[in-house]
Order: structure tokens, then sequence, then C-alpha cells
């Protein structure tokens, strides 16, 4: 088991001038599940293969425990690429389906016995092993292709974008599988993925990429309270924030007909840059329903209610006259309403931000500002 | 709900159209269906009849069947020895509304003979050493084009005969990707893979009493490592020649022609004192012979095939005493006269046993035979009907043969996963 170091890190393709990874500086802990998400071409996949030894590091160095991997050969490195190659062999137990890596590098046969036994043990296949993967269940095929990489006893577990190619219902109970797996090893795991649920769902922590820039890194709960700027609050979360760029004036950020006050502390934050505008975000399920004597609330035309039995959804736009003051990214408002009481499509209704739930980015830069 | 189908095709076929895609593919009827798969697949694959010809679909996840596709496009235009993308076939769903996965159509490699059937049934010993050669040229000519295979595995390979030897075919990219240029670590990491997945396939036929028992699979993985780290030592590897000796600059480029690769691009550098010259090859082409052939004669063949018939044409050309007559007028003369008539005098019902440049060379292994035992000149007329009676008629039909041998064979059903 290991710590793994980014110290940063880059990578440059050969005719391309920007880095697809620039200057990463990641430390992730021993035993610690470290998602790497963002959107595609992010750098996410291509960090993750310099980790393998599978992408040269053109500047800094990455480190396994204390030591400097950055030109060990992939083989040497003490780690897993997992899910790389599940098929399953026909003819061969379970036990050998297993065992087999471990029987090619020569390890002795006791050794070979005692290792898959745990891992068995671990996986809930101990009774399967003299068994034909053939008469194996789906869920029980994939834990044997997971016993595959734990025998080996890996320092780090690599896995990229491991379900993509497994159907909607296996997804989601191989996510809690591998999750769960992950915390009784106890080995430390770098998994890559552009769904964000995936990312909130199994990681400790998560580190967003964005054009090979290293967003944030922090638990799901900082991620989605905090986003450190614009580019993570609309990426973590689903629905997605809420969030678009309106004028200030007098201390107030006019949203639609309605102006919404300002702490000090944002307005000190901002720039000349900014041009008098603030960015600013809140999530579908802090909006408030109000009147229109409440403070701060503003007017939304309800074009359509998605209701989901627990939760509904109302999709809406800003009202008013001026398009600086009612343009949201994506064009509509999402809020969260009462499943029980929904509006109707075409009411107009009113919603507040809910003390304290604002998000307020530069608009020049995107970066969170002080609340 | 057969109205939301939304298909992808590089060769629109409405015959698609017909196929039951609000099944899944598990349960497609048998007279859909040409055969039951045989490769250790994660996902469920079966082969179906359109058009006359033979299509192998898998069930695969939309986002994941998109991208094989378009990656066995991008392989396509750059020549790469890999399966023709037929389709993605999206939006399936069954008659009750629920959606199924997507599914990736490519197109089956007439004469291509599974891994399975090669190695468990009638093993010639040197069969596995060529199988291994076949395989290691096919992960040389992918790693030269930038491909990462990722999952390189027999299962995933197909072969067909090429003349002696055999050519080997990508017919999995599920879990590849196209770079400018591989890192050696991706290389590395890439063949490791490949010993680990062919050791363990060759275990698995073990495992099931279908191997040879002289043939120990550990040694067979570390052959294909072999074999693939000197190929390629041997196309990119820089050489210092002195600057004297200029003629071994000629003698790299002949025995990379004579491993079947053009040089497209040689770079070479002097000394500052100029007394040595550095060459490596930059980029180099498989199918030296094979595009040879091709430019004589306009015949379309695998490459040890064109060896064998370029052989054929300089002893034609020799003689018949045309020395001295230009190579292309030889060309035209040897295949209106020898070539032709030798294959169009195997009666049609037996074309489809093997390809016919196979069947030309195998004429001519014939003739050699015979040549041999009788210890005369055999004209090739009388060998090819020789050939005919004593030989052809008598083998297995290998144009489909995963279709005809499927319940002879000893296999087991696939493992299906995901």
């Amino acid at each position: 088991m290991a710590t793994v170091t980014f110290e940063d890190a880059t990578r440059i393709y050969p005719g391309n001038p920007k880095p697809a990874v620039d200057h990463l500086n990641l430390h992730i802990e021993d035993g610690e599940f470290l998602v790497l998400v963002g959107p595609s071409g992010c750098g996410k996949s291509t960090s993750l293969r310099m980790l393998a030894g599978l992408e040269e590091v053109n500047d800094g160095r990455i480190l396994i425990g204390e030591r400097d991997v950055t030109d060990v050969q992939p083989k040497d490195r003490d780690i897993a690429m997992v899910f790389q190659n599940y098929a399953l062999y026909p003819h061969m137990t379970v036990a050998d389906n297993m065992g087999f890596a471990l029987k090619i590098a020569g390890m002795p046969k006791d050794q070979i016995r005692k290792r898959v036994e745990e891992a068995a043990k671990i996986l809930d296949l101990e009774e399967y092993l003299a068994r034909k993967p053939k008469a194996l269940s789906g869920g029980q095929r994939q834990r044997v292709a997971m016993g595959r990489a734990i025998v080996r006893q890996p320092r780090v577990f690599l896995m990229d974008e491991p379900l993509s190619n497994l159907d909607a219902k296996l997804r989601v109970s191989t996510r809690t599988q591998i999750a769960s797996l992950q915390r009784r090893l106890g080995v430390t795991t770098v998994y890559v993925t552009h769904d964000q649920t995936e990312a909130l769902t199994m990681g400790d922590r998560i580190a967003v990429l964005k054009d090979g820039l290293l967003q944030q890194v922090g638990s799901p709960l900082v991620l989605y309270d905090k986003p450190a700027n614009a580019f993570v609050a609309t990426f973590i979360g689903s629905p997605a924030m809420n969030i678009g760029t309106f004028p200030v004036k007098d201390g107030e950020v006019l949203l639609g007909e309605s102006k919404v006050p300002l702490s000090r502390a944002v307005l000190d934050a901002m720039t000349p840059e900014d041009e008098n505008k603030l960015t600013v975000g809140f999530r579908p399920e802090n909006l408030e329903a109000a009147t229109a004597q409440t403070p701060g609330s503003f007017p939304v035309e309800i074009d359509i209610v998605e209701e989901l039995g627990s939760d509904a959804y109302a999709y809406g736009t800003l009202k008013g006259s001026d398009p600086a003051t009612t343009g949201l990214q994506g064009g509509s408002l999402i809020a969260r309403v009462d499943p029980r009481a929904v509006p109707r499509k075409g009411e107009t209704v009113y919603f507040t931000v809910r003390e304290g739930e604002q998000h307020n980015f530069s608009a020049s830069t995107g970066d969170r500002l002080p609340d | 709900m057969v109205n939301a189908l939304n298909i992808s095709a590089v060769a629109p076929d409405p015959a698609l159209f017909d196929l039951p895609w609000d099944l899944p593919l598990e349960d497609w009827p048998q007279e859909v269906v040409a055969a039951l798969p045989r490769g250790i697949s994660r996902h469920v694959v079966r082969f179906v009849k359109l058009s006359g010809s033979v299509l192998a679909v898998k069930e695969i996840a939309d986002y994941a069947a998109k991208r094989e596709y378009d990656l066995l496009k991008e392989l396509a235009n750059l020549s790469a020895p890999s399966v023709a993308p037929i389709a993605v076939v999206s939006g399936r769903r069954t008659a009750k509304g629920q959606p199924l996965d997507s599914a990736l159509l490519t197109q089956h490699l007439r004469f291509s003979l599974p891994y399975r059937a090669l190695f468990s049934y009638r093993l010639r010993p040197d069969m596995a050493t060529r199988l291994l050669d076949a395989l290691a040229l096919l992960i040389v000519q992918m790693h030269l084009l930038g491909f990462y295979w990722g999952d390189v595995s027999l299962s995933n390979t197909l072969f067909r005969r090429d003349a002696t030897e055999f050519a080997a075919y990508m017919v999995d990219a599920e879990t590849g990707a196209l770079h400018t240029k591989l890192s050696d670590g991706q290389r590395e990491y890439d063949i490791e893979l490949a010993r680990t997945n062919v050791i363990g396939e060759l275990m698995d036929l073990e495992a099931g009493s279908m191997l040879e028992e002289d043939l120990d699979p550990v040694a067979v993985g570390d052959l294909l490592v072999e074999r693939y780290q000197q190929l390629w030592r041997a196309l990119t590897e820089e050489e210092t020649i002195s600057a004297d000796a200029r003629w071994r600059l000629q003698d790299r480029i002949n025995r990379l022609n004579g491993l079947g690769f053009d040089v497209a691009e040689m770079s070479m550098q002097t000394d500052p004192d100029g007394t040595t010259l550095h060459i490596r090859p930059q980029v180099v082409d498989a199918g030296h012979h094979s595009r040879r052939l091709f430019r004589l004669t306009g015949l379309d063949v695998q490459e040890n095939q064109a060896r064998r018939l370029l052989n054929d044409l300089d002893t034609y050309r020799v003689h018949s005493d045309q020395t001295d007559v230009d190579e292309s007028f030889v060309a035209h003369d040897w295949l209106t006269h020898v070539f032709e008539p030798a294959v169009r005098s195997v009666p049609r019902d037996l074309r489809g046993k093997l390809e016919l440049p196979q069947i030309y060379h195998e004429i001519l292994e014939h003739r050699w035979f015979m040549s041999q035992r009788e210890s005369r000149y055999v004209p090739l007329e009388e060998a090819v009907k020789s050939y005919i009676d004593t030989v052809l008629t008598h083998r297995r039909d290998e144009s489909e043969l995963i279709l005809a041998d499927t319940l002879q064979l000893p296999i087991q059903d696939d493992i299906q996963m995901g």
C-alpha cells in the first residue's frame, strides 16, 4: 500500500503547444479512493496513464510511496489496471481464472492457492472456486475479474472508466461493489470517470480537471457545497446548478426583476476587470417558494415540471425585460419544488435563494468569491 | 418503438432494418443467426448473414459502440489490418419499450480462421510459431500506426492463410486508442498484456484438453514477446555505419523489404567529422510485396502470397527468356498466360474452399512435390489437375469456417459479460 504523488507532472503531446496535463500537483493518501473527473479532453485519462507509465512525463515527477517512478517501466510500478481485460476462460476453474497471472509469474502453487483463497473470501466467492465461470451469475463473474487484480496485491489500483461499457443496471451495482470492496481492501485507488454521479458516489475525494488543469480537489461534499469556481459549480451536481452573470448596482445584484443584496466581502473582492458584473449560482434544491413581497424574491415563468415521485423539478425562465438580468446559462432556471404541490405550466412563481446558499464567482476569472 | 432506431452505417444497406433489433442479441432466432460465436468475449456476439455477406454483431453500451465504430473507421483510413466497421445501431427498445444496448456491426473477414480452430485442430508443430509471428507482426503494425490496443489476445485476432504463413487481423478495438506516436511504456505494457492474455488463452485450451501436449503456454507467450521485440528493433533501430560503407544503407533498406516493409522515410545524420553516418527508418509501411505485385498485375493479395507470386513471376521471366523485357510487360504476360488459366480451371464449386491466391500458392507447392517425387518437370496444367483431384476436393470449406465447423469443434459456449 502506498501514497501517490504528482509533482508538477506535465504531459505535452508533440505538435500541440497546450499541455494535455499542466503542472498537476496532487497527493493521494494511502488507502484513499480518489476520483479524477472532468469533461472529455480534460486530461484525466492522461493523468492516470502517466501514473501507469503509459504516457511520458515531460516535466515534473510522479511518486508511488517514496519511490520516484517517473522513468520506471509500467510492469515494475507495482500497480494494477483493473478491468482492462476481464474476459473469463471457460475451461478454467474460478480459482485458476483468478490465479493464472501468478502462475505465469512463476509463484509457487501453495502461495497462489493462499492468495486466491484470501481474495475469494473478500469477494464472497469461496464456494465457487472449483466451479467453471459458466456456472456463475453476471455479478459473480465481475467479482472474479476483480479477484484477478486483487491476488496480485498491487500497491495501487488504477481504473479508467471501468463501467462505461456495462449496461445501466450492472453499472449501478458494480459501482457499489467496487466502492465497498475498495474500502475493505484499503488499497489506494485512482479512478477515472466522466460521470459526476459516479465521482460523487464513489470517491473519498474528487479531483476535477478541465483543459489539463486541476480545478479543485476535495471531498464530494466540499465540491458540492463550496465549488472553487464556476466550472466546478456547474460540473458537479445533477440537475446542474443554476448559474449566470448579472449586473451589480449599488451593492446589489440584479436578477430579473429583483435586487439581491451582496455582502461586503463579495463587493470588496470584485475587481475592475469584472466590469460591475457578478456570476451568481444557486442549486435547484436551494430555491424556496416565496411571494412577490418577499425581499430578494424573483419571478419565474414555468415552462415544464418534471415529476419524479419523491421529487419534482420545475423548469422556467427568469422574468424581466432586460436580457442582461435574465440570462442564465442554458437559458432556463431549474427549481426543486414540492412534489405534492407542483406549479402549472405558464404560471409565474416567486422564488428566493435560501440564506447562505448563493454562490458568488468573479465574472472575469470564474473564481469563487468569499461569502 | 422501432421508429426511434438510429443507424449510422458506412455503406447503408436497407436490409439492416430487417434484423430483429427489438430482441436482445442473446434471443435472436436461429434463422437470422449464422452461428454461435466462439471467441472469449465479455459481450454477447452473434454472426448474421445479410445481403450475401456475414456480419459480426456485438451488443455493447452506446458510448462504447460509437467510440469503437469511429476508431475502426479511422483505422480503416490508415489501411490498418483490422476488421471493417459496418454500422452502429442505437436507440434499440424491446416491444415493451425497455431500452436495449446498442449494437456494433463489423464485416466478418472471409477465409479467416479463429485461433481455437487453428491451435486445436490438426496443429502442425510449427503452426504455433507461425501464428505468433503473424500476431507479433500485427502488433508491430498497429504500434507503428500509433495504436495502443490495450487488450491484445488471440480472441481479439483473426488469422488468414498467407502462402505458407498466416496473416493476422485485429477484430476488437474496444480498449484501444490512437495516438500520434506510442511511448515505450505504452508498447511495453501492450505487449505484456498480450503475453498474459495469450498464455491465459492457451492455458484455457490446455484445461479443456484441446492443446497439443508438447506446447507450453508460457514458452509460447515468451516467444511472442521475443518475436515482437526482434521485429520492432529491426524496423526502428538506429544503425551507425562508417561513411565509406554507404552500401550498408541500401543493405538496410533491402533487409526491411525482405521483412515485407517499405521505407517511406529514412533519417540520416553524419557526425561532425563526417566519418560516421547514423541511419534510422522514420516511416515504414507493411506490404512491400503485395504493393509491388498490385502495381505489376492489379492482383490484391496478402503479403506472403504476393511474395510467392512474385517468385513465380521471376521464374517465368527466366524460363520464357524475357530477362531483358520490361518487368511490367512480363507481368502482364504471366497474368494472362499462367496465373489466370490456372485459377480459372478450378471448378466454381471448389473456389469457396480457399482464397484464389492461396489456391495458386498451393498449386505451386503441389507441383514442387510432384516434381520431387517423380524427378521430372511437371507442367502447370498437369499440376493443377492433380491438385484439384487429390487435394482441393478433400479440403474443408474455409470461406466461412466459423459457420461450417461450429458443431464439430469441441468448443464450449462463450462467456458473456456485460
